[in-house]
């Protein structure tokens, strides 16, 4: 056992908190209010290499771990939680598949311009009727001569107003009644391609969350990425790793909404003292510290999981749920302590609430997370 | 070009420092690459860049300043050296690092030196000129701007808040000045190979040093953390009475006359 972060991983979590306190933080609240995307910031990440952190150093990548992954997404979203999610997005649903099953060509092509920064990297799965219930997709691609011809619809999708390119999953063919679905990978610029970026959040409200509607398009059918048929399973995969992302986001969130609870206590003054030096702040700061830590640590350990070629979808599914839960919970408690500064934007505990809620439902919500882990022991 | 950085680690000022029977608590605090040197690092990174050579790292203490090298590497910095003074020495004053570094660096044939204006911690600004001075070579202090141009260097140093332009020769050390640049957040891929990097670690007798010739010459008395600060006061009435009332709290209060 051995619970140090290496030499490169406390190396990146000190540049990435520096960073996420110069560079990210001063511009949150503002952003919030006026929905920009965070383009400066990641241009800046480009620059640092961080854009491509775990893919192979050929295509443009860093050849980092998903521990250190699992440190970038904390940070930023300690700072703010849009820059984290477009972050944990690009790396894990963008970047992923096409590390993770496309060919040589396919990442020369598709992921390294994910890895510079050219593209944000994006991913289509969710549709109207379905998300994790893959058997609701309706989007169809059929085989047209040497193309795939595609008619469909997704929604919720990140970054795709960014993204250059990105892979969805489409209905390929229909055996026995079944849908065979498969992954493919779609320009964006594609004639027939729209993306819509017109949603109003709760939160997350300098993300980019987009509805793509497709009509007719058309792509070569080595845009198809794994194998036909795969679709989902690899989709499957690719959530896993997602997983650890949001974790790591809410990890980052309630960090963010503990430390601004601490120091807002430690000052406040009521009834002669400071709110810390009441035992029921006390308790309430104690038991934040308590489940970040422990959260904090389940996403580790399904990092080095992954990292470690062992399984790590029960793993996965308990640190998303887990760390999400607690971070609503943290977020809320701030904001209590707070009192009603905290329902003002200005002492930003309220955003971290608002985003910190995307986190129980993205990406599977708990209640899937429960029919993950359920599965996985045995029921 | 061959440029040398001479680097510090110091605890981070911006963290929580208790001081317990006279000395700073390391376990705890946090530590940082001098920020002066920091510029100094950054300075060098763009000089190497722009006219080719090589930017080596060099600070003096113990295993533990393996950090602050690894992240100058991780900027950008070629090679690093740590003279390793953990187990010869006890203490040491500006006299003692001026010499063991300037030992280090008179046969290296440095063009260039460069190293923070100050340290946050001793903040003596003393090093960085004690060595050029045993070096025999030019210095010029707290500069906010460096062009090179062949062997000519012109310089903008910050003189109590104006600028003096002048310019100066080769080899040079100079010390920075906040201002002379932004220094970078090191890149992933610095990261990822900072720890191939070259890292040479000397002790005293590989320098042929002897401890008696480095010890300090100057001995610490006592270290205190700032006093709390407290609301000021303003004086009242006359303004004769208050000049009477100042000057005796002057005497009495603050005891400084």
């Amino acid at each position: 056992m051995n619970f140090d972060l290496t030499s490169e991983q406390q190396m990146i979590r000190k540049t990435m908190k520096e960073f996420a306190d110069e560079v990210v933080a001063p511009g949150a609240i503002e952003r919030d209010r006026t929905k920009a995307f965070p383009k400066e910031i990641f241009k800046q990440l480009a620059d640092m290499g961080m854009m491509g952190l775990p893919f192979e150093e050929e295509y443009g990548g860093a050849g980092a771990d998903t521990t250190s992954f699992a440190i970038v997404t904390e940070e930023l979203s300690r700072a703010c939680a849009s820059t984290g999610i477009t972050y944990s997005a690009h790396i894990s649903l963008g970047g992923a598949p096409l590390h993770l099953f496309g060919t040589k060509e396919q990442k020369e092509k598709y992921l390294t311009p994910i890895c510079t920064g050219e593209s944000f990297g994006a991913f289509g799965l969710t549709e109207p009727n379905a998300g994790s219930d893959a058997g609701g997709t309706e989007t169809q691609a059929k085989e047209d001569g040497q193309d795939f011809v595609i008619n469909g619809s997704k929604v919720y999708i990140t970054n795709a107003s960014y993204a250059k390119h990105l892979a969805l999953t489409a209905i390929t063919d229909i055996k026995d009644g079944k849908k065979e679905i498969s992954a493919i990978i779609v320009p964006t610029d594609a004639e027939g391609f729209t993306v819509l970026d017109r949603y109003e959040k709760m939160g997350l409200n300098a993300s980019n969350t987009t509805e793509l509607i497709l009509e007719n398009v058309r792509v070569p059918q080595e845009n198809l990425l794994g194998k036909k048929g795969n679709g989902f399973r690899q989709f499957l995969v690719t959530l896993d790793g997602g997983r650890i992302g949001i974790a790591a986001m809410a990890v980052g969130i309630a960090q963010a909404a503990f430390e601004r609870a601490l120091s807002y206590s430690k000052e406040r003054k009521q009834f002669g003292q400071t709110l810390s030096s009441f035992q029921v702040t006390q308790f309430k700061l104690a038991d934040m510290a308590m489940k970040i830590e422990l959260a904090r640590n389940m996403v580790y350990k399904a990092s080095w999981l992954k990292d470690e070629g062992k399984p790590f979808t029960k793993e996965a599914a308990m640190a998303k749920l887990y760390a999400s839960e607690i971070a609503m919970e943290i977020a809320d408690q701030a904001i209590q302590i707070h009192g009603g500064y905290g329902y003002m934007k200005e002492y930003e505990v309220e955003r971290y609430m608002r985003d910190a809620k995307l986190l129980e439902i993205g990406e599977g919500t708990s209640e899937v997370q429960r029919m993950v882990i359920a599965r996985q022991i045995g029921c | 070009m061959n440029i040398f950085v001479l680097v510090k680690r110091t605890f981070d000022t911006e963290e929580k420092i208790v001081v317990t029977g006279g000395a700073i608590q390391e376990d705890g605090a946090e530590f940082i690459i001098n920020p002066y040197d920091e510029y100094a690092i950054e300075e060098a990174i763009q000089v190497r860049d722009a006219q080719g050579g090589e930017v080596t790292v060099v600070t003096l203490g113990g295993e533990d300043a393996e950090k602050q090298l690894r992240t100058a590497l991780a900027m950008g910095a070629d090679k690093a050296v740590l003279i390793n003074t953990e187990d010869d020495l006890d203490e040491l004053d500006q006299f003692s690092a001026a010499y063991i570094l300037a030992e280090y660096l008179k046969d290296k044939e440095a063009d260039l030196i460069l190293g923070g204006n100050v340290a946050i911690d001793g903040g003596s600004g003393q090093v960085g000129p004690r060595v050029a001075e045993l070096l025999g070579i030019n210095y010029v202090t707290t500069i906010t701007k460096l062009e090179i141009d062949g062997k000519t260097v012109k310089i903008v140093r910050d003189v109590e808040g104006d600028s003096e332009v002048l310019e100066a020769e080769l080899p040079l050390l100079v010390t920075a000045q906040q201002g002379l640049n932004e220094p970078r957040y090191p890149s992933l891929p610095g990261i990822m190979k900072a720890k191939k990097k070259p890292l040479e670690e000397l002790e005293l007798d590989d320098l042929d040093i002897d401890e008696d010739d480095v010890k300090a010459k100057t001995t610490t008395v006592e270290i205190y953390l700032p006093a709390q600060k407290v609301a000021g006061r303003v004086l009242e009435g006359d303004l004769s009475d208050q000049v009477k009332e100042l000057v005796s709290l002057l005497h009495s209060e603050a005891k400084v006359v």
